[in-house]
């Protein structure tokens, strides 16, 4: 370690620290402003200047600290340059602070307030009136160039931070400015608002639009996709006004997306529900509580048995699915609970459980900070798990080895070494054949195949298929590509496979999960730092809805109901005699309920009327099931066709734990009252429950849930939330001492044998392919935007920047069918109709067009074929045969 | 390949044909840059995010980069140019009255192209030949001691020429 000396005391710093760093850790003050911890150091605004002795005046963010260095940060010298720095710094910047939004939080203001200014020369230099016009065009947040001083700090946090560079310097000498491409209004750039300039910009020059101070901050956890990033609420009276990430989460590192940050308007909505609702006469009527939660346990008391479906919500806290399982078990003495993971991720919890013995993703996020090589296929991770994605980008960036396979040409594509453009449902095709040509060159690790894995015979037997004419012609990506994916997977170790729905959404979505696990396990990438299987799992807490056995074949912790040792556990434990017979699935309980056979449903935040495939046969059944009880945040589509709406509390208004999808188990934590007359769902369930003279439903706090499911759950044995404090645990973590798991499968794996399961595969075309009536393949998935339907819709800003739906179509096929950008069209599937406008871009590939499902106005799951997958049920949501007329 | 064939090769395929001959380094930037505004006289729009494409860098940073340096246009020429020389001694002997008449003659302001695309309008800040100030260059050729009557009758003659 250098020692240096700065203004005569000795100070040790860390190797390689610049002369800025060195005295700011130290707690001596130099003053800066171009200079962000997050951040290459620039010496870009002159001012953190300092004198060494034998060198003069030097930038201290460029000068390394060498031993025995002298320093000098206040000699005339020092002082006189950092005065003239200042002045030409403050000549630019539009002068009236007390109107600036940034006023108390300048940077500027700190430094000038430091150094000092000449109040004479000051008048004669300050900017009296903007010269620039605002750019407004963004929704959340505003660039006032007159108050720019031209630090690059947004520059190099959009490029360093993000990965996309949608701003740079543009023009030169006194014309210098922040520019996007061809100096438009940034909302027509490739910027993603994510707003991580917004935080870091030193002046008012990039400030949130309409922001107002909170009073106080509660941590939680985002409300919106699976990463699951720690936050701070910022709360003000009984509101929600701010969002900003937490630092220390080593899930984020301060880092959050555009609806992370910026689409928190929904809590407090004024559509929020506040009052319990019953249908009467077409017409839904606000009731008290006791009358609501009378007629529904009166009318459940009529249904128990398997004529009673429970979906619980991915959006619920792990304490209230644990209690939806628990009603719908110990209560109404069925197994028919399920939850959205039935749409997404079942097959990776069926396929990671038959190769590796756990449903999880292998290794935590941080992870792929250290990764030689990244393969991402169907997982438009930069859109659909944002912060996840920018780490991505980091990792290729700093020289990490990306493979990016998806049937669209996404924003990976960019930033990808190989990319593979499969035809959809053509994984198993694309994956086998690579591992065909790794063991073909012989590049397959042998001794992690020999000590750890079983059935790789068998596996090599079914290899002989996929010879790479045929998978060329099925998958549609050269020979040349497959080839040097997989040398490059093979070798670049360690290899991390991250995958999201563009794998599982498939009807033989399991498939293609087993496949991923064979290429790991072939490559001996399992078990290890960096080199694992992760799936990005969808909702923020889907991971716990399954983990709290919020499916129909298994208790908390993915124990069997068929095993009677955890049977008579869970019996002897809530009092009462469980069914031996796993339950419905999600899509099932709806045919079902067509057919009659189940009656009365229990739907916990979920919009499934819009997020399931064949939308109509999914109305078609709530219309004809005898009583639905849906409990909700927001006026839903699926909250219209219920008997009785519960109004919920959201996530900001009470205490409970997320898992993400690195299985790390963390804290959210009440910020504000319920809006209006909303209860807690953990309150809301037991309430039911008691008042169909249930025992074991009376908890004070969501604490003592989490208690009861340690004592019966192996792999959260040791969780409690006093332990959950800070950055939260992975699971399994089985004993109170136990640290948690970040990495699976480093000994052994967790099959009944220990070894890892090879599977033999073979290639099966999707259940729908085109033909000559409907010759083009939909392929549906998110936007950056939005998620689902009823939240992001009820934040203006997300709105303002993805209005409406658009289907996607090749340039090709468009002009074959006559149809130019924008206009509108009718897209038709054996199934239904829906109308919508189009988009013509390269983007995606002829013979492929692309929707997402976030409109009510388009309900795009109209069309969607609900082929299931025989082993996970779920259904093929990525690809539709479809027509496109014009309309 | 025929001249015709020549003239009907797409846009797309004229700025594909230049990034042919280079590998995709971003150190290649400039002088793509420059092959480019030599094809096209300027560098459009779709160009640039081509070559942002083609270079693996942000789109932001090719503007950047392109906005830099004078000697790159945004918008195409004019079939004619008028550079107006504005150094000292051209400014004091009027040449800013010669820039207004063209001005108000052609529509434009400095840097412009007319909306049918035949004349361009530039400043620069000395050409060396302060002797004859104030100075026009038009199409290539120096006229000395231009007055604004003078460029008018310029203007004149190049569009009575065109005409024919």
């Amino acid at each position: 370690m250098p020692a240096v000396y700065i203004n005569g005391s000795k100070v040790e710093a860390k190797d390689g620290a610049t002369i800025l760093q060195a005295a700011l850790d130290a707690g001596i003050y130099i003053p800066h402003l171009c200079h962000h911890p997050d951040l290459e150091p620039a010496g870009i605004c002159r001012l953190c200047l300092v004198e060494v002795e034998g060198r003069g005046i030097v930038a201290s963010c460029q000068a390394q600290v060498e031993d025995g260095m002298a320093v000098w940060t206040e000699t005339p010298m020092v002082q006189k340059a950092r005065q003239i720095s200042l002045e030409l710094l403050l000549t630019n910047h539009l002068g009236d602070c007390l109107s600036c939004p940034k006023d108390n939080e300048c940077k500027l203001q700190e430094v000038a307030s430091y150094i000092g200014i000449n109040e004479e020369r000051f008048k004669q230099l300050r900017m009296l009136a903007p010269q620039f016009p605002l750019d407004e065009s963004n929704p959340f947040f505003l660039r006032d160039p007159n108050r720019c001083v031209l630090c690059g700090i947004c520059v190099r946090t959009c490029d360093e931070i993000q990965g996309i560079g949608a701003i740079n310097y543009a023009f030169r000498g006194f014309a210098t400015t922040i520019a996007t491409f061809g100096n438009k209004p940034i909302v027509e750039s490739n910027c993603e608002s994510c707003g991580e300039c917004v935080v870091r910009c030193p002046t008012g020059a990039l400030v949130p639009k309409n922001y107002r101070k909170p009073a106080k901050e509660v941590k939680s956890i985002c409300p919106y996709c699976g990463v699951g990033c720690s936050i701070y609420l910022g709360v003000r009276g009984n509101e929600v006004v701010f969002v900003r990430g937490d630092k220390d989460s080593p899930v984020n590192e301060g880092q959050l997306c555009v609806k992370g940050r910026f689409g928190f308007g929904f809590i407090n909505s004024p559509e929020r529900l506040r009052k319990p609702l019953v249908k009467r006469n077409g017409e839904f009527v606000e009731v008290t509580w006791d009358e609501a939660l009378d007629l529904v346990a009166s009318k459940f008391s009529q249904y128990k048995g398997d004529q009673f479906a429970a979906v619980a919500s991915a959006r619920c806290t792990n304490e209230e699915n644990y209690l939806v399982q628990k009603f719908a078990r110990a209560v109404m003495q069925t197994n028919n609970v399920d939850n959205c993971a039935r749409l997404c991720h079942a097959p990776t919890v069926a396929g990671l459980n038959i190769a590796y013995g756990t449903g999880g993703g292998t290794n935590p996020i941080s992870d792929i900070d250290g990764a030689s090589c990244i393969f991402v296929i169907g997982s438009n991770t930069t859109v659909a798990h944002p912060v996840v994605g920018t780490r991505i980008r980091r990792a290729a960036r700093r020289g990490a080895t990306l493979i990016v396979a998806d049937p669209r040409r996404i924003e990976l594509f960019n930033h990808a070494h190989v990319c593979l453009q499969q035809r959809p449902g053509s994984d198993v095709a694309l994956l086998m054949g690579m591992a065909r040509v790794i063991y073909e060159q012989g590049l397959h690790d042998e001794e992690f195949i020999r000590e750890r894995c079983e059935n790789f015979e068998a596996f090599v037997e079914s290899l002989e298929q996929f010879e790479l004419d045929f998978v060329e012609e099925v998958t549609n990506v050269p020979k040349e590509k497959i080839i040097q994916a997989a040398t490059l997977y093979a070798t670049r170790k360690p290899s991390l496979i991250i995958y999201s729905l563009g794998i599982t959404e498939h009807s033989h979505g399991a498939e293609n999960v087993l496949a991923l696990a064979n290429l790991a396990m072939l490559t001996g990438n399992v078990g290890k730092p960096s080199a694992g299987v992760m799936p990005l799992r969808g909702q923020n807490n889907v991971q716990g809805a399954c983990d709290m056995g919020c499916i129909p074949a298994s208790f908390p912790g993915y124990q069997p109901v068929k095993d009677g040792a955890v049977r008579r556990k869970f019996e002897k434990a809530w009092g009462c005699r469980l069914s031996e017979k796993p339950g419905l699935t999600l899509v099932e309980m709806f045919q079902e309920a067509l057919k009659g056979n189940v009656r009365a449903f229990y739907i916990v935040g979920m919009d499934l009327a819009y997020s399931m495939p064949n939308a109509r046969m999914v109305w078609e059944a709530l219309e004809r099931a005898e009583f639905v009880v849906v409990q909700e945040i927001l006026m839903t589509g699926t909250a219209k066709f219920a008997h009785v709406i519960l109004p919920g509390a959201s996530f900001a208004e009470k205490d409970g734990t997320f898992t993400n999808l690195e299985r790390r188990v963390q804290l959210i934590r009440k910020a504000i009252e319920p809006i209006g007359d909303a209860r807690p769902d953990w309150w809301i369930t037991c309430e039911i429950a008691k008042r169909m003279g249930a025992t074991g439903f009376d908890y004070s706090h969501p604490s003592e849930v989490m208690d009861e499911i340690a004592r019966l759950t192996p792999s959260f044995a040791g969780m409690s939330f006093a332990r959950l404090e800070g950055a939260g645990i992975q699971w399994p973590c089985t004993s109170p001492d136990h640290p948690g798991t970040p990495i699976l499968h480093i000994e052994a794996f967790n099959t009944p044998t220990g070894k890892g399961h090879f599977s033999p595969l073979q290639y099966k075309p999707p259940a729908e392919m085109p033909d000559d009536e409907y010759p083009l393949i939909l392929t549906t998935g998110r936007s950056l935007y939005h998620f689902h339907l009823s939240m992001t819709r009820r934040v203006e800003g997300l709105l303002a920047l993805h209005p409406e739906e658009r289907i996607w179509l090749n340039p090709k096929d468009a002009s074959k069918l006559g149809i130019a950008d924008g206009d509108k069209v009718k897209v038709i599937s054996r199934r239904g109709e829906v109308f919508t406008r189009a988009k013509v871009t390269e983007d995606v590939a002829p013979g492929t067009a692309f929707m997402t499902f976030h409109f009510y106005e388009t309900p795009t799951n109209i069309l969607v074929n609900e082929a299931l997958c025989p082993i996970a049920k779920t259904p093929e949501f990525k690809v539709t045969a479809i027509r496109v007329e014009r309309a | 390949m025929s001249q015709m064939e020549l003239i009907e090769e797409k846009m797309e395929e004229r700025v594909d044909r230049i990034l042919s001959c280079f590998s995709g380094r971003r150190e290649e930037l400039i002088v793509i840059l420059q092959r480019i505004q030599d094809e096209f006289g300027y560098l459009p729009e779709f160009a640039l995010i081509r070559v942002a494409k083609f270079l693996g860098v942000p789109e932001a940073h090719v503007y950047g980069v392109a906005s830099f340096y004078a000697q790159f246009r945004f918008k195409p020429m004019g079939k004619n140019v008028i550079t107006v020389c504005r150094g000292t001694a051209c400014h004091v002997r009027g040449s800013p009255m010669v820039i207004e008449e063209v001005k108000n003659r052609l529509g434009i302001e400095e840097g412009d192209t007319t909306p049918d695309l035949r004349w361009t309008l530039e400043t620069v800040a000395c050409i060396g030949m302060c002797a004859l100030a104030p100075c026009v260059i038009v199409n290539g050729k120096v006229h000395g001691k231009v007055t604004p009557r003078r460029i008018a009758e310029i203007i004149k003659a190049v569009e009575g020429v065109e005409k024919k």
